[in-house]
């Protein structure tokens, strides 16, 4: 035999083993992971009483990985390769306790320790290193500096004056021009599916093929593919330092799970992005895991230990960051979201084993926040995996939810959820990743002729114009139909300003830090998303059904910009269920949608739209003067699409159904955040009872075309925080039976008697 | 008259009866208990007026979370007081199907209770104390009042089913002669008793008498610890199920 026809005869031989037993389908003559999922996953209708506790192996390992994470938090100090920059195989491997992992693989050659990624922004490095008093290897600067341009530079190289006072002021802040955009989700299943070899040869036969008149498209095209290939031989080489062999397929489950995450791994050595999401991975694992049960070649205990140890290692992510990145999302978060659930079609769902098994790690290794479990629920899952997901969210606080009823028929069933709400077909879509823009101070612009109230010039001290070619108002009342005239002008502007913005930002991104591990893992012909934001929503919606439906007074400054407003009367407010409110807020992120798509995209990209702030509602608010609606200059907005603290006279549920009305489809089709906490004890007055209301709770919701709902539980600790910063936890009810109060009704000191006295057991 | 007054509404009510409801806190109720968590209920002047119009719509878009056992629930306040506004609500809610539940300690409008309680699925009865000299220490109604209602639910057309509730307070009715005492007391309607509640005393009304310049009665008592009222709550209802001296068709929670 030749070489070549040996090597054919090698391949076929490793597939044949890999893929023994599996039922066949597209998947083997093309990468169709979805159509391997849909041929082989085996549904589980039953409960969690299968589930294994934590193996002894696992113990050990996630005692010895906690103790380095506490150990961080406590001395607040971090531990940063200071040798050598990122790359997928510029580190020797690293282990936590080698002889007994059974996953294996670090960022670098120590657990914990953050990787320099100079290719987002140099200076970002070097400000994160002198943060925490650090410096880099002598040379490694000078050279980086010399041969190599960055992201950063090149961004602000091209930014106009107007993108930078946009920034400035804080009207379009969290933009991805200093750190990695992230939300790209690489198919890393793929990696154990058809292993390196097969995946370079499809990419080669795509090169081939991109032939034509040599357009920039082309040509990038090509160029982008060739990235691409390195960077599968790179995946290679770096998992053959850990002693693996990744050219061939998966054949074990524990290969799968090694495979599959050596794939992750590879893209959170390349890049720093914001999100780095792994994906929707439980059916794909499941069943590789059922084939070794049938075999018995592992036990439950087993597969148990393969996902809590995938887990350990995926809760040991860190990134490099900066104050600034950190003040505007705090908590250390890389939302390394994992998507579970959702329907296979209308009669089957995809809840299977490893679906309890991942949520399982929870119970086994205690609850965290990464990775972000995110559960894709519809009304026709599995009743018992409803209730095992409401009971897991009581105890732990650790899942959010996603519509899948809304999702599935626009994406099918193999899409998975990018950082907090973001939807994409894994391997077939990706966004440019967009922050968002502070409507609340569009809205001011609108009244103050687009001076920014806040800001001041650098130089001369005076009043900063940030949006020209506007006319300020003038009255002392505000009139509703000349508000939103004005306002209708200036987001058309701001609407421009962003997507020229955008266009900038990820132009420069592709060019000086292009994801060639994780698009490698992607289609060489994929849809792209532009993924724009807004923050403020609910701001904006009271302050315009102030000026509507009460009186509104502006108090003006010596320079004749809003400080202050007085509002005489009653109005209605975002979060009360009221249409009259709620359509403002509607017809708002319609309208912004639209104008956004009036504006060309970078390379064609499909322009979407999410209300989701995360933390950085906080430094929106601060960024922000006084608005109409009552609230005071620096004070933190409401997250994603919350109502306002305070606001909801009715309940949760009335909340929950305003955030409802947000269309997703084609208007805010990057996704609704929305955030729902609560204490379990007002849930229910036994577990079994919180458990269904909990179920029925999200059923409500979600029967309404609402989008997500982040249910964040609070134990006796957090409540006394919440006392202090109730903007942090919106909805937050404590009730008992017939009692009627809006908790957030009484004063700091009530409730801080309230908790002392009847909480004081437990609550 | 189709209109009531309304001190409140909960959207999330999840203690006020089966599954999740609406909750509609009436405003007035005359006994000015002791204990009372609701101050700012009690007068029959403020709050505001709803119509039944209200009451069907906010039930229709809460619809989505009721499942198969929500609904809505009257409370306050002393929702028989508003026997007129009630009959009309009622009867709108059960011409759509839903569940209704009204949460009362018996000192409503009797002239309506004939109208009223036929189109009760649920039955929230709080029963205050059991004997005429503690009623009238705990309360400004009459222990005889309250029997009254009871002992009249069947004749008014009552067919649903009761959850009995009492509020225990530390050093009132924390034993379990208390506990006996309040199962014989409910013996006549035990045929409708679905199941018993105790609930523990707390102080978060407190800081409402402060805002209504009242001098709050139960000054320095302590909460019920939530384990123990948990405790009697068990030993009430194994009592009833012995008092009974057969095992019940309907599910004692």
């Amino acid at each position: 035999m030749t070489a070549i026809n040996k090597k054919q005869q090698n391949s076929v031989n490793n597939q044949a083993k890999a893929w023994r037993e599996f039922h066949s389908g597209r998947w083997q003559e093309q990468i169709d992971v979805a159509n391997f999922i849909e041929v082989n996953t085996t549904e589980y209708t039953g409960d969690e009483s299968f589930l294994a506790p934590t193996a002894e192996d696992t113990k050990l390992i996630w005692q010895q990985a906690n103790d380095l994470i506490q150990e961080e938090i406590r001395n607040k100090s971090i531990k940063v390769d200071l040798e050598r920059f990122s790359g997928i195989d510029n580190f020797a491997p690293g282990y936590i306790s080698e002889e007994h992992e059974r996953i294996v693989g670090l960022q670098t050659d120590k657990p914990m320790q953050r990787i320099m990624n100079p290719y987002g922004g140099f200076r970002m490095v070097e400000n994160s290193l002198k943060a925490y008093g650090l410096e880099m290897k002598e040379g490694l600067a000078q050279a980086f500096n010399e041969y190599r341009k960055s992201h950063n530079q090149g961004v602000f190289d091209a930014y106009t004056k107007e993108m930078r006072l946009a920034r400035t002021a804080g009207l379009l802040t969290g933009l991805p021009d200093a750190y990695g955009r992230g939300r790209i989700i690489g198919d890393y299943r793929r990696v154990a599916l058809y292993g390196i070899d097969f995946l370079k040869k499809q990419k080669l036969q795509d090169l081939e093929n991109s032939r034509g008149d040599a357009t920039e498209e082309l040509i990038r095209h090509r160029e982008e593919l060739s990235e691409q290939i390195r960077a599968l031989g790179q995946i290679q080489n770096m998992a053959a330092r850990y002693g693996f062999d990744i050219s061939r397929p998966a054949e074990t489950a524990q290969e799968a799970v090694q495979w599959l995450y050596f794939g992750y791994l590879a893209a959170v050595k390349e890049n720093n992005g914001a999100a780095m999401s792994l994906g929707r991975n439980t059916n794909f694992l499941d069943i590789y895991i059922e084939r070794d049960l049938r075999a018995g070649l592992i036990t439950e205990a087993d597969a148990q230990a393969l996902i809590d140890q995938l887990i350990i290692k995926l809760r040991l992510v860190r990134h490099l960051r900066t104050p600034e990145y950190d003040e505007l999302f705090a908590g250390d978060p890389t939302w390394v979201t994992e998507s579970i659930g959702g329907m296979l079609d209308d009669e089957r769902s995809l809840v299977c084993k490893s679906s309890f098994r991942f949520l399982h790690s929870l119970t086994n290794l205690g609850p965290s926040p990464e990775p972000n479990m995110t559960v894709l629920w519809s009304e026709k899952l599995p009743s018992k995996f409803k209730n095992y997901c409401s009971r897991m969210s009581i105890e732990t606080g650790a899942i959010q939810y996603e519509n899948d009823d809304l999702m599935r028929p626009i994406y099918g069933h193999d899409y998975a959820i990018a950082c907090c709400v973001s939807a994409m077909q894994i391997g077939k879509q990706m966004q440019f990743f967009g922050a968002r823009a502070n409507l609340a101070k569009a809205l001011l612009y609108a009244i103050n002729g687009g001076i920014d109230e806040i800001k001041k010039d650098k130089v001369t001290g005076r009043p900063l114009e940030v949006i020209s070619g506007l006319t300020p108002i003038t009255s002392e009342y505000l009139d509703y139909d000349e508000v939103m005239a004005k306002y209708k002008v200036v987001l058309a502007k701001l609407a421009e300003l962003y997507v020229n913005t955008m266009n900038t930002i990820h132009y420069m991104h592709d060019k000086y830090a292009y994801e060639a591990g994780q698009m490698a893992l992607h289609d060489s012909e994929l849809h792209r998303f532009m993924a724009f934001g807004i923050a403020g929503i609910s701001i904006v919606a009271d302050s315009l059904s102030a000026i509507k439906y009460a009186k509104v007074k502006v108090i003006r400054d010596e320079n004749g910009l809003s400080q202050d407003f007085e509002i005489e009367g009653e109005f209605p407010t975002y979060g009360n269920d009221d249409d009259r409110v709620d359509e403002i807020a509607v017809e708002l992120t319609e309208l912004f949608a639209n104008l956004l798509k009036e504006h060309p995209s970078y390379r064609d990209s499909e322009h979407t739209l999410s209300l989701l702030t995360i933390t950085s509602n906080v430094v929106y608010g601060k960024k922000t003067g006084s608005t109409p609606d009552g609230r005071h200059a620096g004070e933190a907005f409401a997250p994603g699409a919350n109502p306002m603290h305070g606001r909801d006279q009715s309940g949760a549920l009335a909340s929950l159904n305003s955030v409802a009305k947000i269309p997703y489809h084609c208007v805010c089709q990057d996704g609704i955040s929305n955030t729902f906490s609560i204490i379990p004890d007002s849930l229910g007055k036994s577990e079994d009872e919180q458990i269904i209301h909990l179920s029925a709770i999200l059923d409500g919701y979600f029967r309404q075309h609402a989008f997500h709902l982040n249910v964040n539980v609070l134990r006796r600790e957090l409540l006394l925080d919440a006392m202090e910063h109730p903007e942090k936890y919106p909805n937050l009810t404590i009730r008992v039976s017939g009692y009627a109060v809006r908790f957030n009704q009484l004063s700091k000191e009530q409730q801080t008697e309230v908790v002392n006295r009847t909480f004081h057991q437990r609550v | 008259m189709q209109t009531g007054y309304l001190h409140s509404m909960e959207t999330m009510g999840l203690f006020d009866g089966p599954g999740i409801r609406t909750v509609f806190f009436l405003q007035g109720c005359p006994i000015r208990c002791a204990y009372c968590h609701n101050p700012d209920s009690q007068a029959c002047d403020t709050g505001r007026t709803i119509e039944v119009k209200e009451v069907l719509d906010t039930a229709r878009r809460f619809r989505p979370y009721y499942g198969s056992d929500g609904g809505v629930t009257f409370s306050g306040g002393e929702p028989l007081l508003q026997g007129a506004f009630l009959r009309a609500a009622l009867s709108a809610l059960k011409k759509e199907g839903f569940n209704t539940t009204v949460d009362t300690s018996g000192f409503g409008d009797p002239r309506y209770y004939s109208k009223v309680l036929p189109l009760v699925d649920t039955l929230l009865l709080d029963v205050k104390e059991f004997s005429d000299q503690r009623f009238q220490e705990l309360t400004a109604g009459k222990f005889q009042t309250f029997l009254d209602f009871m002992n009249g639910l069947k004749d008014w057309g009552f067919k649903g089913r009761i959850w009995v509730r009492h509020v225990m307070v530390p050093g009132m009715t924390d034993n379990e002669e208390s506990m006996r005492e309040l199962v014989k007391c409910i013996f006549p309607i035990a045929e409708f008793v679905e199941r018993i509640e105790i609930l523990p005393y707390h102080t978060m009304g407190v800081a409402k008498y402060t805002a209504l310049n009242r001098e709050y009665p139960l000054a320095g008592v302590p909460p019920m610890d939530r384990e123990e009222a948990k405790d009697y709550e068990i030993y009430a209802r194994r009592y009833f199920r012995q008092y009974l001296g057969r095992f019940r068709s309907r599910k004692i929670a």
